[in-house]
């Protein structure tokens, strides 16, 4: 579903990812973990097509499409969906209209009808229960005045309506209490399918707890020095990324 | 420059869509000003005395004075000798209803899209339409005129009802008020009147829509809306005019009178041409908009959105005499490229228990200026009264200004005035996390700056509110990133 091959990346000049390669097939849970700064979220940023990266090298296909080409909003339509670490603020807009907003563009693009006010809200209700949304939440300005927790359920929920083939959770564990994490872990493990693929970017073991990773991938300086299964991720929150550090440095000797 | 200026550039760069103009024999008077012109249009317009030499009072008030330098705007001096006061639409007959006005003249407002046609309107409301410097015509006169509502164009309530006209023309914003009342006193052509006899809640929205087509010709229109006790009234008024490489001036003057527990709700959306890209053309709008309410617990509500217009001097103001009178005052004022728009309200409280509430929404994109200047004042007698005021403003790109000049007067202690201020920018990362749910750049513009613009959207009548967020989308169109 997802090729990355050698890709490097810069933001005002200087280099941040230098040469990921990753292969991601349906139906797959892939967690990326590193320690801080290590471009993780660079990574998840640069897939989304966000502007103030540049991509110098290296291709990634989705689909057997060139992603790199697409412009963000195409990304999203061809079903790629980016939890944000800090989703955004947008005073005056509800998340209901937001939402059908989005849900009605990619539906233009994919050439569907778009939905009318009744089967959007039919479908808005199915999706509340699946990620315990409160309604009252939805009709509210999008995230705002809205608590870490909220937000990142809030976050989750938009993913179940737009239904992405692959989803890329940034950080979604920072600032959650133990409760929040796992209605938001529930919501993604009730969202998985044989079709679509996760990857679930994060600092801590914790998160993987409840969404078990197939396989974990360490990112250290730009770079995925370690792949392993599961167990990876346990053997990292034992000891540490200084271990990684170490052998990663000790090779370059 | 980073995406996001580059869509804002774009979304903004939309042309005016309104910019063309029709050839018409019109009925001109020469170019200048000066007593004999105030003659010749009030000659014209078959005028009584009495209106006449209130004109050339004016005139004479308007001679003396100088042109305020105060608003934050810039503009070259205006050579008041070089226009044209009065261009009217030449008809052969005077027509007595809509059925008789020229075709022509009616397809200017089909193209507009404002349908003078009383069978294929869809919802009621009566239209009075002006075209530079006359009134073409007023639908579903008669119907309103059987529940005792006065509503017709200016010149015709001069003629008809000349003792309601002489009782409250510049009873609410005198002739000497400021320099272009003053000048709007001495050379006003037409306008709408409506008038809401005791006990009356209009049945439908009583609108006004001007358009300016001649060249170098000022508009000089005059409203004044009379509310009896009792009463209700919902007022729109719509404006557009043709591109054209030179400015020309609109100065208007609407007045309200509000008696006891009557309730005047006036909603705008002005369209005038803005001016090209590089700033060149556009309308001056410089007008004065007042209301007072007269009798205890009346209400003046003003909304307007403000997208047009290369200059825009306008502060529609509530003197609140009437002992616990409410004035509102919503705008959402949006700027793009070179236009420049100094606008905000005066809040009067004079009576007691008086309250008021002003929301002013400030969009600024391209290199446009924009400014709120609002008043609120507090006399000795107006016990108890309370104002709240909140002045938001949003900028796009980081060539264009937003500025707030708020002043404060109290002179009652038990006086409860509140203001709130914010100033944002649209982001990135607002418009890139639309994107990233499938929302194009365009679109995302539209729904960030609707939502910001949402409260006071809310206050427009609902037919309008809609033509209102479509004329804030496209305005900004081009100007996102």
């Amino acid at each position: 579903m997802l090729s990355i091959k050698n890709l490097h990346a810069s933001i005002e000049g200087t280099p941040i990812l230098k040469g990921i390669s990753l292969e991601i097939k349906p139906g797959e849970v892939h967690a990326i973990m590193g320690p801080n700064g290590s471009g993780k979220s660079t990574l998840a940023s640069v897939l989304a097509g966000r502007e103030e990266y540049e991509v110098t090298e290296g291709e990634v296909s989705f689909k057997g499409k060139d992603l790199l080409e697409l412009s963000p909003e195409d990304r999203a339509r061809e079903g790629v969906f980016l939890a944000f670490q800090y989703p955004v603020e947008i005073p005056g807009v509800s998340s209901t209209n937001f939402l059908r907003t989005a849900v009605n563009q990619v539906r233009e693009y994919r050439g569907q009808e778009p939905l009318d006010a009744v089967k959007f809200l039919t479908l808005m209700k199915e999706k509340m229960k699946l990620v315990e949304i409160d309604q009252k939440l939805l009709s509210r300005a999008l995230n705002e005045g809205f608590s870490g927790g909220e937000k990142k359920k809030n976050e989750i929920f938009q993913m179940a309506v737009l239904e992405p083939s692959l989803s890329i959770l940034d950080e979604t564990d920072s600032g959650l209490d133990i409760d929040a994490l796992k209605v938001v872990a529930n919501g993604v493990n009730q969202l998985k399918t044989k079709e679509n693929a996760t990857i679930v970017v994060t600092h801590y073991q914790r998160l993987l707890d409840y969404i078990v990773p197939d396989f974990v991938h360490v990112l250290y300086n730009g770079r995925i020095v370690k792949s392993g299964a599961k167990e990876l991720a346990l053997e990292l929150e034992e000891k540490g990324y200084d271990w990684i550090k170490e052998e990663v440095s000790g090779t370059a000797v | 420059m980073s995406k996001d200026n580059e869509i804002l550039e774009e979304f903004t760069s939309k042309e005016y869509e309104h910019g063309w103009s029709v050839n018409y024999e019109a009925d001109e008077a020469p170019i200048g000003l000066n007593e004999d012109i105030i003659r010749w249009i009030s000659a014209k317009k078959e005028e009584p005395q009495w209106m006449l030499d209130w004109r050339l009072k004016a005139y004479r008030h308007w001679e003396t004075m100088e042109e305020p330098t105060w608003p934050n705007v810039r503009y070259p001096k205006i050579d008041y000798q070089s226009l044209r006061y009065y261009s009217a639409p030449k008809q052969k007959k005077k027509p007595s209803n809509i059925n008789e006005v020229d075709p022509e003249l009616l397809k200017i407002y089909d193209r507009l899209g404002i349908s003078l046609n009383e069978q294929k309107r869809l919802q009621g409301i009566a239209v009075d339409a002006v075209l530079d410097s006359v009134s073409v015509g007023t639908i579903f006169k008669d119907t309103l005129s059987k529940l005792g509502v006065i509503f017709c164009s200016f010149s015709e309530a001069v003629k008809e009802h000349p003792e309601l006209v002489k009782k409250y023309l510049g009873s609410v914003v005198p002739a000497t008020d400021n320099y272009f009342a003053a000048l709007n006193s001495a050379v006003f052509s037409d306008g709408s009147f409506c008038y809401i006899p005791k006990g009356v809640r209009c049945p439908m929205e009583l609108s006004t829509y001007f358009r300016i087509n001649a060249a170098n010709t000022g508009q000089f229109e005059r409203t004044l809306i009379i509310a009896e006790d009792q009463s209700y009234v919902s007022y729109l008024e719509g404006c557009t005019a043709p591109q054209r490489d030179e400015n020309q001036l609109h100065a208007a003057v609407v007045e309200i009178y509000a008696a006891e527990k009557a309730e005047v709700k006036y909603s705008t959306v002005q369209n005038w041409y803005p001016g090209d890209k590089n700033g060149k053309g556009g309308i001056y709008n410089f007008v004065t908009k007042r209301g007072i309410c007269a009798g205890n617990h009346s209400k003046i509500s003003w909304t307007q959105v403000e997208t047009g217009s290369a200059v825009t001097w306008k502060y529609p103001s509530c003197i609140l005499k009437g002992d616990h009178s409410i004035g509102e005052f919503y705008s959402v004022a949006v700027t793009n490229n070179y236009q420049q728009a100094d606008t905000g309200t005066k809040m009067i409280h004079i009576g007691k228990n008086t309250r008021s509430r002003i929301v002013s929404k400030g969009i600024s994109a391209g290199h446009s200026q924009n400014s709120y200047r609002g008043q609120v004042q507090v006399m000795k007698r107006a016990t108890n009264s309370r104002n709240f005021s909140q002045c938001d403003s949003l900028l796009m790109g980081d060539k264009c200004g937003a500025h707030t000049f708020p002043y404060i007067d109290i002179h009652n202690s038990t006086a409860k005035v509140e203001h709130e201020a914010t100033t944002s920018k649209i982001g990135e990362d607002q418009i890139f996390y639309c994107n990233q749910r499938g929302i194009d750049s365009e679109d995302a513009v539209a729904l960030i700056v609707n939502g910001y613009a949402k409260e006071v959207l809310n206050q427009l009548p609902m037919e309008f509110a809609v033509e209102a967020q479509k004329l804030l989308a496209l305005t900004l169109e081009g100007s996102v990133g």
